[in-house]
């Protein structure tokens, strides 16, 4: 069904209704499994009874159905004409990519929002059906662009424990996953400063968190050869073992950021517009948080400690000490404080590995999966078969299905994989953090200033890579 | 599926418990589906994680387990017990000829969002769901993606006013 089409059957319906905002009610949509469902848009005011605003607030707060009709009294004014419906994207600067909001607003009070997707979609779950397992890695990792070894991590360790080799990874490859996914942590909450700023109007906070954020990349650089969409993190290990000097790197990052996170902490918790741009503002109860399946800082601003490294430990998170940072409030100030001291918590945890990193291989040592050392390839002709048969076939993993989820800077990154005993996964479904967290945007808004809008968008912290797959 | 599947020794809210690769997976029937995530509410797993769906179209010899019938899709639940730190699969077989589920909305609102993109990718209807329209494709797209008898390579690729 074209646009025009749609249109012109929904203004046969209702004449008096705003084209744009027209829409089929959600009794009368078909629910055949055809196309044509309808339009993906917020449904119009006329429509919208205390029946619909139950649904929208009233199901996530577990409201009686009276409840929810006093919820629409509060509605300032219901009459059509006396609200307006903007977009807020997918072009505009602050809505980190190509994120729309369909906001309703009724002078600048935000009445309703609603989240609209997939423009930056482009099949990567279809994609990963058809990649080997050896290959699934270069495609997860451009997921969530900001945090890739995390995607790898979930990706490998889903593969891992359907070929049952999850016991086997030796010591020293956990612990640089570990060194590498907390790092990741850093450098994805340091561009989180830097965008939250900006969003804000701190605009120097951009250059410094974006500052920051290079020097792990460059470390980043110097190990993965890369410095993004690494697939480092590979199914039975990882790709190389850390280069000369590693350690020092990470000491310089170690030694250089607590002087500038004492900086940030003077330019931002030191203003008052900083904190009045933020505080109480995009307030999420603990309730609304767990009834829409967020997790991590979200979750955890409004006071859950809810932290998937401490509470089902993966890795070597059982053996090393931090804490789980958590808010009181649920507004964007606390989701800021938060990021700000996990970056400490992450740094206390390199620390730790540091020091006990410890020695061994890098990968597990098994012919399924890994491919022969480089030297080898030249003496023998049964190494030469391996690698190519390993690099172009893949290698199969028994029939079966497995979900894994850890803990990524944005929440719970966890990975379903279904194997029909292939090489390539029958299927490939990542749950991604993003993509829950912002269907909690719209009850962080209701009620709020369309100025802060742009504060509460950066403070969910999304990234439309991995919402949109 | 075959031999990484435990048969069911056990029940839950009278439906089998089979373990893969050592997670606990609960098969429910799609009759009993809106009523078993109720019963498992209650039960602590109050958080659901998430929600997707698979078209076992061309594995057609699967055994899902505990002698359960297999059907093309499946529409997978994770959810996770933050009491208990425990986490618990549901799948439910969903029939070609009626690929329908009631909708999960007012057990967990988080739902909405999975829901939807599980019938944008897969074309499985989720009954009394709010707002069932494409989340992630086009509005006015044809097919539903991520179904094994759609062809990632077909061309012309469909987008609004574009004649390819």
């Amino acid at each position: 069904m074209s646009i025009a089409e749609n249109d012109t059957d929904a203004v046969e319906n209702d004449e008096t209704v705003a084209v744009d905002t027209v829409e089929p009610g959600p009794r009368e949509r078909t629910t055949s499994a055809l196309t044509g469902e309808g339009r993906q848009e917020l449904s119009s005011r006329a429509g919208m009874g205390a029946k619909e605003l139950l649904r929208e607030v009233g199901a996530v707060l577990r409201m009686s159905e009276s409840e929810a009709a006093a919820l629409a009294d509060i509605e300032a004014d219901p009459d059509e004409d006396q609200t307006m419906i903007i977009n807020m994207g997918p072009q505009h600067p602050s809505t980190h990519g190509v994120l729309r909001l369909m906001l309703e607003l009724q002078g600048e009070t935000v009445l309703r929002c609603k989240p609209i997707i997939g423009y930056l979609h482009t099949g990567m779950e279809k994609t990963g059906e058809q990649l080997t397992y050896m290959q699934g890695g270069t495609n997860v990792t451009r997921m969530d662009y900001l945090s890739p070894l995390n995607n790898e991590l979930a990706f490998s360790m889903a593969v891992e424990k359907l070929l049952g080799i999850d016991g086997d990874i030796p010591e020293r490859a956990v612990w640089m996953r570990m060194l590498l996914s907390e790092l990741n942590r850093i450098s994805s909450h340091l561009l989180f400063l830097a965008t939250n700023g900006m969003d804000i109007g701190a605009v120097s906070m951009m250059l410094y968190g974006w500052r920051e954020r290079e020097e792990v990349l460059r470390f980043f650089q110097k190990v993965t050869g890369l410095r993004m969409n690494h697939n480092f993190i590979r199914p039975g290990g990882l790709a190389a073992d850390l280069p000369a000097g590693w350690r020092d790197d990470v000491l310089d990052i170690l030694e250089m950021l607590p002087g500038r996170l004492e900086e940030y902490e003077i330019l931002m918790n030191g203003q008052p517009i900083w904190r009045e741009r933020l505080q109480g503002v995009g307030v999420i109860t603990a309730r609304e948080a767990l009834a829409l399946g967020t997790s991590g800082p979200i979750l955890r601003s409004t006071g859950v400690a809810w932290d998937l490294r401490r509470d089902m430990p993966y890795l070597r998170y059982d053996q090393v000490e931090f804490d789980v940072v958590i808010g009181a409030h649920g507004d964007a100030y606390d989701r800021f404080a938060i990021r700000l001291n996990e970056i400490r918590e992450s740094m206390h945890i390199v620390r730790q590995v540091l020091d006990r990193m410890p020695k061994g291989d890098f990968r597990v040592q098994n012919k399924k999966v890994t491919p022969p050392p480089r030297a080898r390839i030249d003496e023998s002709m049964e190494a030469l078969i391996h690698h190519f048969k390993i690099f172009t076939e893949g290698f199969k993993v028994p029939e079966g299905e497995v979900y894994v989820g850890i803990e990524s800077p944005r929440g719970e990154i966890g990975c379903y994989i279904v194997s029909d005993g292939s090489s390539n996964p029958y299927r490939m479904h990542m749950r991604a953090p993003s993509f829950v967290n912002i269907q909690a945007m719209p009850h962080m808004m209701r009620g709020g200033m369309v100025a802060d809008a742009v504060a509460i968008i950066s403070s969910v912290d999304p990234v439309l890579g991995e919402v949109d797959r | 599926m075959s031999d990484n599947v435990t048969e069911a020794q056990e029940q839950m809210h009278g439906c089998p418990v089979v373990w893969s690769r050592d997670q606990k997976v609960l098969l429910v029937d799609r009759a009993d589906y809106l009523k078993v995530m109720k019963a498992l509410v209650a039960d602590t797993f109050d958080m659901l994680v998430d929600l997707t769906g698979v078209d076992y179209l061309a594995m057609p010899a699967r055994r899902p387990g505990a002698g359960v019938k297999p059907e093309r899709f499946e529409v997978v639940v994770n959810l996770l017990s933050i009491q208990r730190r425990e986490r618990l699969r549901v799948r439910v077989q969903v029939p070609e000829s009626d690929p329908t589920v009631p909708s999960l909305f007012d057990v967990h609102p988080g739902s909405e969002a999975h829901e939807r993109e599980t019938f944008d990718m897969f074309g499985i209807v989720f009954d009394g769901h709010p707002d069932l329209t494409r989340i992630l494709m086009p509005e006015d797209w044809q097919g539903h993606p991520l179904r094994k008898d759609y062809d990632p390579g077909r061309i012309p690729v469909q987008f609004k006013g574009a004649n390819a």
